[in-house]
């Protein structure tokens, strides 16, 4: 009892100097007020204004028919290049998708000879050129069928395909943009805020006057954790509520406590990651390097930003020791799907052993990195 | 010219809202020795850094050499005449360097030929008798031999006004004379030579001609030592000084009772502690005890090892070897019962500067139990009897210093323990907050029976102990009450028998200081420009880059661990997507189209579908991508030709996924039912072929377009943060001091110091271009010496940028952020990785032709990849070659070459 009350006011002493630390109080604010909301509506990883040129050597009202049926807010105003001119455009850059209509192209039509018209992609704009080399087929195909006209066969196939998006049918970046954003500003604040914390008492040498008082460092590292993972919980939650769903208008799906229930979770293991940080880094500088070294490889390899499916198979698996991973995984699936605990159980499980796992690798790490620091 | 005298003239000086000094005006005589007196903080250190030109003049006129220091150009002709030192102990070394490094570094920036300077070093050294440890690293000297270094680092360039802040503070004794000793001999051979001095230990200012005696920002008085003890009629300049003050009170002679015989308990003990860092030995067998009640001290130099032994007998370290006893128990960590009974201030001021004077009683309070009622009476006790009752709601940070100790010290005792470890209780404090100060402590031992265990470096408050150690290089040199430690040596004062006993340990004549060697005849150092200073500071930033393992890791494999990182992380191929069948048809024919899909290489199938509900719950669980629905009688009509939709439901979640895996089953869609038609024989041509080819990457794996941008991402943000901490680091030392009173000009500072960063971007630029190629399998298909030539602009452009932000930047946690919030925004969002340039509009349009990445990812990708030559990459060349110059001159310029 005496020792959760020596904990508890250790937590209130953080929030004390927190609250006069105008730099981290900035911090805090930016990041999950206007920093998110640039970052939700900044990108969109859709086709989105993509350049488009046309070699028209056909020169027919049909091949001015295609393209203007390319239209925004996927594509520019298509522009018209010479032939002669295509390789080097592509080159340099200046338009993503290239579609060659040859010479007579309505003609050949016309005359069921099936004539080739050509689409050329920048194949190194990844995001962009698979997905609008899709959009380009199926906006000449139509075009061409309604054209042609032709009558189907008799007893030829007619099956159709219908394709739904479940959780998501608008193909709203916001809001999956928001919701990665949202994460992954959780998880820098909340490792930079904690190990920061830890740093400058030791640099202080305020945590040496603590260890000289009836204090452990499991009662110091759990002070540290339940008061800056509190603190970036009520700050998510604010977030949440009022940027995301306030001002960015997403809609939740699921239960906003049990997402809440989650992040808490992650607070704990994300926190406990921040002081072990803190205790392997012997400055202030070198945490802010290491920092670089471990936020940036956890957060691409976690499947917020790119698909945990487009990893090599045999990094996979290895990426489940990251909690981040198991965050973006259950988030996702609370937010977007409306999950129920039934459905993540066992990732909130997963967060809390890692959690635990950092917590005691920290501890062992925490008396010998105090005498680090002459 | 030397024959102008110093003149300050109306100069005050504000930090915030801080008055630092007010309205000071002296003159100060060519060729005199002066001293600055007065404790700390009373605005000393900065009329210096005003005086040297190290600090910005904010209002007033001071006049060295005939002009006026304010002013840009007359600083750079006179900065090779002066020196400085600044206070703390080795502030203007470098402590990576060794000594021999340190002094060619300061050599090469005034600009002598490598045998003249290797000439004056090895005089240097020997008159200071450094001569011995050339090759040993800054840090690892002891406080005597820092100042010794630093001085002859002073002396290098022959100056004829030299300035030392505080030059002695924190030395051993027998290191002090040694200094003053080299002093006068400097003076003997250099008769011009002007000094000012500022030091807060009277005793070594009674030596100088004159004195100015500063309190408060303001001047007291001047005068030879002799006009200001007669003035204010006093023996002493220390009480001299305290008489001077304005509201000073009567001095009061501090009287420290004998302490109370009959009690001989020993309370704590101590035997044969040893203590090793490595090979250094920071305490050597050290034995003693402590009786109850009485008031023991430490008395040695910085660095001595009083502090580690405090910490070994407050459990805070572990002993190498020997034990201690505390209260009759061992010290062990892990015995917090034992901790109760103890109070710890530790050297540095260690409380919580953002908490209150009262919140910081209330939290120890609160850590030790105390009972509410009883605490609220202890600490309102406390508050009142420290004299602290008109700052109880203030931050502890906005406390003078003396406060602050007495607030420590009320913290220190707040459990009211019967033993108190107090680690330099009074360094930095005036001798009147001292004289406060022991009168607590006189009142805590002799009173409340409390053991005093402190640690000083002043001789006079060793003097009021009951009984003093003697502390040099982590050993006991001798332990009893002052007045037989004097006897004993018959000596007069503590300070000489701490001088007879060190000087017992000496091997005679190691430092005899000999005469300075002659000025250099050459006068260098006017160059407006010097390749030779910029060079200097390259080959200094080398050496401590070399020696730095943390930042030499850093700077050598992030880059290329990150790039292993982000090759395998940011991949858009997704293959293997699991997906699950509701098939309410059970036709052969529903089995051929499931199978097409299975067939692909981008689904795996799951088990069957049961209903569904089912199919949803599996997308929920993420278990699936891809429910594919078949109806009823999809095999019949899919035989006669009626219309039959199958639906398929994507997991949408993710925009990028959702999309991607639409495409790929309309793909197989479509594909089936052309092998549909083949195989009945229909070859029922389409209206038009629509042929897509994906340039440049056929396959369209991510990786040919990940792998050559990762040296524009990481080149951008890497080199950068190193460029501008290393800045920065200078400033959080103090070394900068070097550059602001050098003639060294900031292109030289700045580019000197970016020239070692650039070497290190450029190596890994080749090693990641040939990990592109062997790891990943992203071959050049373009020509080579383009490419050269763009990351050669590229990591001119981002050690510059760092440099940008280094300016604007103060600490080095501070930089590394900024510089990575400042790049990581441009490049991963506005310099074409995910979006095309071509496809960016507004704002992100303008920010990323504005960015360097932007550049050199598209040069890169157009080498690699589309196997562009000059003729393809000119335009990005061309645009790179910009940003370096830019970013150099707007670096230049926003540098500050003095400090505010």
């Amino acid at each position: 009892m005496a020792r959760l009350r020596r904990i508890l006011w250790l937590g209130l002493k953080e929030m004390i100097s927190l609250s006069r630390d105008w730099v981290m109080l900035g911090l805090l604010a930016y990041s999950f007020t206007f920093g998110l909301i640039m970052e939700a509506t900044g990108t969109s990883t859709s086709v989105n204004n993509a350049s488009i040129a046309f070699v028209d050597e056909d020169g027919s009202p049909l091949s001015r028919a295609l393209a203007a049926a390319f239209m925004a807010p996927e594509f520019q105003p298509v522009e018209y290049i010479a032939a002669a001119e295509a390789n080097r455009a592509m080159d340099r850059d200046r338009y993503l998708f290239i579609v060659a209509v040859p010479p007579s192209f309505e003609a050949d039509i016309l005359a069921g000879r099936s004539p080739e018209i050509q689409v050329q992609v920048d194949a190194t704009a990844m995001e962009q050129a698979g997905i609008g080399a899709g959009y380009i087929q199926n906006i000449l195909a139509a075009e061409i069928l309604r054209f042609s006209a032709s009558p189907v066969g008799a007893r030829s196939p007619r099956v159709n395909l219908v394709l739904h998006s479940a959780f998501n049918p608008n193909r709203d970046t916001v809001k999956f943009q928001s919701i990665v954003s949202l994460i992954s500003h959780i998880t820098m604040l909340t490792i930079i805020l904690t190990g920061a914390a830890l740093i400058r008492e030791r640099e202080h040498g305020t945590i040496e006057h603590l260890l000289a008082l009836p204090v452990t460092p499991f009662d110091i590292a759990i002070a540290k954790i339940w008061a800056n993972g509190a603190i970036v919980l009520v700050v998510s939650t604010l977030s949440l509520l009022m940027i995301v769903e306030g001002v960015l208008q997403v809609r939740i799906e699921g239960s906003r406590l049990l997402f809440l229930t989650g992040a808490a979770l992650y607070m704990f293991s994300a926190t406990a990651l921040g002081t072990f940080l803190a205790t392997i880094a012997r400055s202030m500088a070198q945490f802010a390097l290491l920092i670089i070294l471990t936020i940036m490889p956890m957060q691409m390899l976690s499947g917020g930003d790119t698909p945990v499916e487009g990893q090599p198979d045999w990094l996979q698996p290895l990426t489940l020791i990251l909690p981040s991973r198991h965050f973006i995984s259950f988030s996702q699936a609370i937010i977007y799907k409306g999950a129920g605990i039934e459905n993540v159980w066992d990732e909130f499980l997963a967060v809390t052993v890692l959690g635990l796992a950092l917590l005691a690798g920290s501890l062992a790490l925490f008396r010998r990195s105090i005498t680090l620091v002459d | 010219m030397t024959g102008a005298p110093l003149r300050v003239d109306g100069v005050s000086h504000q930090y915030g809202r801080i008055t630092a000094l007010r309205d000071v005006s002296l003159e100060i005589a060519p060729a005199s020795l002066t001293g600055l007196i007065g404790p700390d903080g009373v605005g000393k250190s900065t009329l210096l850094g005003l005086l040297t030109g190290a600090k910005q003049l904010q209002s007033g006129r001071i006049d060295v050499f005939g002009g006026d220091i304010g002013r840009f150009s007359h600083r750079r002709r006179i900065a090779h005449r002066i020196a400085f030192m600044p206070q703390g102990l080795g502030k203007n070394l470098y402590p990576e360097l060794s000594v021999h490094e340190n002094l060619d570094f300061f050599g090469r920036l005034f600009v002598h030929d490598d045998a003249h300077r290797d000439a004056r070093i090895r005089h240097l050294l020997t008159a200071t008798g450094l001569a011995p440890f050339p090759n040993r690293p800054a840090a690892n000297l002891s406080g005597g031999m820092k100042q010794k270094l630093g001085l002859c680092c002073a002396l290098i360039h022959d100056p004829d006004l030299l300035v030392l802040d505080e030059p002695t503070t924190g030395i051993d004794p027998l290191s002090r004379q040694q200094f003053w000793e080299l002093i006068a001999s400097i003076r003997r051979s250099r008769p011009h030579i002007t000094m000012v001095v500022a030091t807060a230990q009277m005793d070594e200012a009674a030596h100088f001609d004159s004195l100015v005696a500063i309190a408060d920002g303001q001047i007291l008085c001047s005068g030879t030592p002799a006009q200001i003890t007669a003035r204010t009629a006093t023996d002493s300049l220390e009480d001299a000084y305290r008489r001077l003050q304005v509201n000073s009170r009567p001095a009061e002679p501090l009287i420290v009772p004998p302490q109370d015989d009959g009690e001989d308990e020993e309370i704590i003990s101590a035997y044969g502690l040893t203590r090793k860092f490595g090979d250094f030995v920071a305490v050597d067998d050290v034995s003693f005890s402590i009786s109850r009640g009485e008031i023991f001290g430490f008395l040695g130099s910085n660095g001595c090892g009083k502090s580690t032994t405090m910490k070994i007998l407050t459990g805070l370290l572990p002993a190498s070897a020997g034990e201690a006893f505390m209260l009759g128990r061992p010290v062990d960590a892990h015995d917090l019962e034992a901790r109760r009974h103890v109070g710890y201030m530790s050297q540095a001021f260690s409380l919580y500067g953002e908490l209150s004077v009262r919140q910081n009683l209330n939290l120890h309070a609160r850590i030790f139990e105390i009972p509410p009622a009883e605490r609220r009476r202890r600490v309102n006790e406390l508050i009142d009897r420290f004299g602290l009752t008109d700052c109880a709601a203030i931050r502890a940070d906005a406390l003078p210093l003396g406060l602050r100790q007495r607030l420590s010290l009320g913290v220190a005792v707040i459990h009211e323990p019967s033993v108190l470890i107090l680690d330099e209780p009074t360094s930095g404090v005036d001798p009147e907050a001292r004289d406060d100060f022991w009168r607590l402590l006189i009142e805590l031992s002799r009173r409340d029976g409390v053991t005093i265990f402190l640690s000083t470096h002043f001789m006079a408050e060793a003097e009021r102990c009951d009984r003093v150690s003697l502390m040099h290089d982590g050993r006991v040199l001798a332990c009893d009450t002052p007045a037989r430690l004097i006897a004993e040596a018959s000596a007069d004062t503590l300070e000489e028998a701490f001088i007879a006993k060190l000087k017992e340990g000496e091997p005679a004549g190691t430092s005899a200081p000999i005469g300075m060697p002659e000025a250099s005849t050459e006068q260098a150092g006017h160059a407006l420009f010097s390749l030779e200073r910029l060079t200097a500071f390259t080959r200094r930033e080398t050496i401590e880059v070399l020696r730095d393992p943390v930042r030499l890791a850093f700077a050598v494999f992030g880059p290329a661990l990150l790039m292993i990182v982000f090759c395998f992380g940011i991949s858009l191929d997704i293959e293997d997507l699991d997906f699950a069948v509701f098939d309410l048809s059970q036709s052969p024919e529903s089995r051929a189209y499931v199978s097409a899909i299975e067939g692909s290489r981008y689904f795996n199938p799951t088990a069957p579908l049961t209903s569904p509900e089912e199919g949803r719950q599996r997308l929920i669980d993420g278990k699936v991508s891809l429910v594919v629905e078949i109806p009823p009688g999809f095999g019949r009509k899919h035989l006669t030709g009626s219309p039959v939709d199958v639906m398929a439901t994507v997991d949408g979640a993710i925009p990028f996924k959702g999309e991607t895996v639409e495409g790929y089953v309309a793909g197989l869609h479509e594909s089936y039912l052309a092998e549909q038609r083949l195989e009945r024989g229909l070859d029922e041509a389409r209206p038009a072929r629509i042929e897509t080819r994906f340039r440049y990457n056929q396959s369209f794996e991510s990786i040919a377009a990940i792998a050559p941008a990762m040296p524009a991402i990481l080149l951008i943000m890497l080199p950068a943060i190193l460029a501008a901490t290393s800045i920065a680091r200078e400033r959080e030392l103090g070394s900068i001091v070097n550059f602001y009173v050098t003639p060294t000009n900031r292109v030289e500072f700045l580019v000197g110091k970016q020239l070692p960063y650039m070497a290190i971007a450029f190596v890994n630029f080749l090693l990641m271009a040939a990990m592109a190629d062997w790891a990943f399998g992203v071959p050049l298909k373009g020509a080579l010496t383009p490419v050269i030539v763009g990351a050669f602009l590229f990591v001119w452009a981002s050690t510059a940028f760092g440099l940008v932000v280094s300016t604007l930047t103060s600490s080095q946690v501070a930089a590394v952020f900024a510089t990575a919030l400042a790049s990581i925004i441009p490049t991963i969002q506005f310099s074409g990785l995910l979006q095309p340039v071509s496809t960016l509009e507004g704002g992100a349009r303008i920010i990323g032709s504005l960015w360097p990445a932007s550049y050199f990812l598209h040069l890169n990708v157009g080498a690699f990849t589309k196997g562009l030559g000059w003729e393809g990459l000119l335009p990005d060349i061309a645009a790179l070659a910009v940003f370096g110059p830019a970013f150099t001159v707007i670096a230049a310029c926003a540098m500050r070459g003095q400090e505010r």
